[in-house]
């Protein structure tokens, strides 16, 4: 007989539909075969002119109806597009969803175009401020002024989909994602509902954006060969690839969903956090943060240090990342580590920034599904320091019956999402 | 009565009518005061400006400071005034296992460098490589995370040493509400025992008008209770800075550790009413019968948003309304929070909130149960019962 709640008496928590987009396509199989084949989505930037950027490569979006309209409405495409086939997998009605929302997106703010716009219509006298001030006042801008409300997005796929209640938008940085599963995870475990819509979507790759984390330093300058550039675990990794995209989990009770006939594709069964009171950008050096989260995930899971099979490194391609995250891991798992693969999705698709937690935890749990391993590709010049089975260059089989996905970011956020195969 | 009952312990509250409880409590029972108001540096618009606060009192590095913009540092502020109030600042262990959610909408940007660009815009037709020549020169590095909605939490982490998990909500009132209802749903299932949960707002950045405005949502005329505004004086909102952090637990936790409770918390409800379609009215009074049917006041978020703002006072027509925005202006994510904490204040004191403007219906004596409401100027609809602990 299945067992319906896991070692805490919780519900378990099924994921029963999965939706992507990332630069290497639309949906989820067609992404799955780009990414187990080891094709990377990273190209020469073609949205905007890449004068005096140090960056001039990405992983954008770029083949969506919405994708030179602006970081809010391709955020909102993409969210949208996921969402409409995870739904669908999880043999739900499209517009009754009947669970609450949980969107990880981008901060919103008024892009460049609109405000040379408003600053133009606004007359001749006083500062731009003033001008785009008055060029407001005088007329409503319904248009813009719903792109500039932080709530937007996650309100219209709300009334899209009829998600219930409130509908939350998130921002955990790079771990947004994965903070989204959790909070549906949390909310069917506590009983609020018996499903949850968790999305992860980012479009807001613009040339400030680029700017900003190139002026951090943040960023990979190896633009020759751009499929090439991001190099997770390699000794000349030299920063991450912006990128974008957007996945969509439907979570469910696993009661409800095998009660409803419904397939499951895989289990959330650990979520752990623990922020970082560091540096507003580096982690601490002794990785103590980090290693909380994955602790706290695989107690929650009911594993305690016992390994998983596979894990899916958050795996920037920074140089401060890729090793804070194997100190971290080989102080967790110690000389366990060695038998387990460990892979980066960023090497193919970059960094998804928002989304990067719920495209990563998707493609998690396809790896499982699969029984099939996604490589990290450009693996060519190891870096000795990290002596990780990173499934370099080819992706291989292996059966893989849990999985721990991490997830850090600015501003001290590590969360880390444990999944199986199988309820335990 | 239940070991799992949320309850506040902290609170940390900034806005214009100073910092800290005892400036806040003392205003809920004035009366109908003079606003404070700055009605020059942003004419037409009126806004509730921040009180002096020396930075230092919560944020001792000054390379602290300098890495945050003002909605960082009021809402770092106003954290570090909650848990010094809780009796938890400085405690490690604490403060390691506390959870923190925040409410926050974005940072403001560099008006000098924006103003610079847009400037230079107006003579060129290549806008777009203006842009990288401008931005690649003109931007502070660090001004990013100053404007980064995660990194007022992230600030707090690093200031406060609150460590045990950070999450950012977003989305005006409605991230505020979500907060608070995720922190009180956590603590009652056991999930936590401890949480830091507010916002803050810097409304004295034109960026942040231009936000409200492009909606036509200011206020231009000269100030009025949040009950009367709209007509020919614009859209309703008279902004303002400040916010407000509150500590709530689990009471068990509260107790075994003798802390000082405020009050303790119901059922948050939190909704979304399809306003294009649905009769808000009717929705803000079911919610109150649900979050509080034996309430007598109610402390009100309402914006002065006209339909937004009549609406709740119709439905709550039963009960005495006390719109704090009519003094402090609005702090859009902070909104909830802040509710909660005069809320709490009130109930803590015994004292009996006077009007806040000649409009609102005076109560007799102090009440044992407020309503906190946050109706948002354009969406989301939050409650709570603050009750006697």
């Amino acid at each position: 007989m299945t067992k319906f709640t896991d070692h805490l008496g919780r519900p378990v928590v099924a994921v029963i539909g999965i939706g992507i987009i990332t630069s290497l396509g639309v949906g989820r199989d067609e992404n799955w075969r780009a990414l187990a084949s080891g094709r990377s989505g990273i190209k020469a930037i073609t949205r905007f002119p890449t004068n005096d950027l140090k960056t001039r490569i990405s992983g954008m979006v770029d083949f969506l109806a919405s994708s030179s309209d602006g970081p809010g409405p391709l955020t909102h495409e993409m969210a949208e597009t996921t969402a409409r086939e995870a739904i669908a997998q999880a043999g739900l009605a499209e517009d009754d969803f009947g669970g609450p929302l949980f969107l990880a997106a981008p901060p919103v703010e008024t892009e460049w175009r609109h405000r040379f716009e408003l600053a133009a219509a606004g007359g001749t006298g006083g500062t731009p401020y003033q001008r785009m001030l008055a060029a407001a006042r005088a007329g409503k801008r319904p248009d813009l002024f719903s792109r500039a409300m932080f709530g937007t997005v996650a309100e219209r796929l709300a009334d899209r989909f009829g998600t219930r209640g409130l509908p939350v938008t998130l921002s955990t940085a790079c771990a947004s994602g994965a903070t989204a599963i959790q909070c549906g995870v949390e909310a069917i475990r506590r009983g609020e509902a018996d499903r949850a819509l968790a999305i992860g979507s980012d479009g807001s790759a613009t040339a400030e954006a680029l700017i900003r984390f190139s002026l951090l330093s943040a960023l990979s300058i190896q633009n020759d060969e751009p499929e090439k550039a991001s190099k997770p675990f390699s000794r000349d990794r030299d920063g991450f690839v912006l990128a974008e995209g957007s996945a969509t989990l439907v979570l469910e009770s696993l009661e409800s969903a095998l009660a409803r006939g419904a397939r499951v594709l895989g289990i959330v069964s650990g979520c752990g956090e623990k922020a970082d009171d560091f540096h507003r950008t580096r982690s601490k050096p002794d990785a103590s943060p980090a290693i909380g989260a994955v602790r706290a995930a695989l107690a929650d899971a009911g594993m305690g240090e016992r390994p998983v099979d596979y894990i899916n490194a958050h795996g920037t391609s920074t140089p401060e990342n890729d090793k804070m995250e194997f100190l971290a891991l080989s102080t967790v798992f110690a000389d366990r580590m060695e038998s387990i693969p460990v892979s980066s999705n960023k090497s193919m698709i970059g960094h998804t920034l928002s989304a990067a937690g719920a495209i990563e935890a998707a493609f998690s749990i396809l790896t499982m599904q699969q029984g099939f391993l996604p490589p990290t590709i450009n693996y060519d010049n190891p870096d000795p320091a990290i002596p990780v089975d990173c499934v370099p260059n080819a992706g291989r089989k292996g059966d893989v019956a849990s999985v721990l996905s991490n997830s850090f970011g600015f501003g001290g956020q590590n969360t880390c999402l444990v999944m199986a195969r199988e309820p335990v | 009565m239940s070991p799992r009952d949320a309850v506040i312990t902290g609170i940390g509250i900034v806005s214009c009518l100073g910092e800290g409880v005892d400036a806040h409590r003392a205003a809920l029972s004035a009366g109908p005061q003079a606003a404070v108001l700055e009605t020059e540096a942003f004419a037409p618009y009126t806004v509730h400006p921040l009180p002096e606060i020396d930075w230092s009192q919560q944020i001792p590095k000054r390379g602290d400071q300098r890495q945050m913009e003002t909605w960082q540092r009021i809402g770092t502020y106003a954290a570090g005034l909650a848990l010094d109030d809780a009796g938890m600042k400085g405690d490690e262990q604490l403060c390691a296992t506390m959870d923190m959610i925040v409410a926050a909408g974005g940072g403001e940007r560099d008006e000098a460098a924006d103003s610079l660009i847009i400037e230079a815009a107006a003579e060129r037709n290549d806008r777009d490589v203006l842009l990288n020549e401008k931005l690649t020169t003109e931007l502070r590095p660090t001004l990013f995370l100053a404007q980064l909605s995660n990194l007022l939490a992230g600030n707090i982490s690093i200031v406060h040493k609150v460590t045990g998990s950070s999450r950012t909500f977003m989305g005006e009132e409605g991230s505020g509400v979500s907060a608070v209802d995720t922190a009180v749903a956590r603590i009652r299932a056991g999930q936590s025992t401890h949480a830091l949960v507010g916002g803050s707002y810097n409304c004295e950045h034109p960026d942040m008008l231009l936000a409200y405005e492009l909606g036509g949502y200011l206020h231009h005329g000269s100030w009025a209770p949040v009950w009367n505004r709209g007509g020919t004086d614009g859209g309703g909102i008279i902004p303002g800075s400040g916010g407000a952090f509150l500590v709530l637990e689990s009471r068990e936790h509260a107790e075994q550790r003798g802390a000082r409770i405020y009050a303790v918390l119901g059922d948050v409800k939190a909704d979304r009413t399809r306003r294009d379609r649905d009769d808000l009215a009717s929705a803000i009074a079911a919610m109150a019968r649900d979050a509080a049917p034996g309430a007598r006041l109610a402390i009100s978020s309402a914006s002065g948003v006209p339909d937004v703002t009549a609406a709740e006072a119709s439905a709550l027509s039963g009960v005495a309304l006390r719109a704090f925005s009519s003094l402090t202006g609005h702090f859009k994510e902070a909104q909830f929070p802040f509710a909660i904490a005069l809320a709490a204040l009130a109930i803590e004191a015994g004292i009996a909130v006077l009007p806040f403007s000649d409009d609102e219906a005076a109560v007799d004596g102090p009440v044992e149960e407020i309503l906190a409401t946050a109706i948002g100027f354009i969406s989301g609809e939050g409650m709570v019962s603050v009750r006697k602990a």
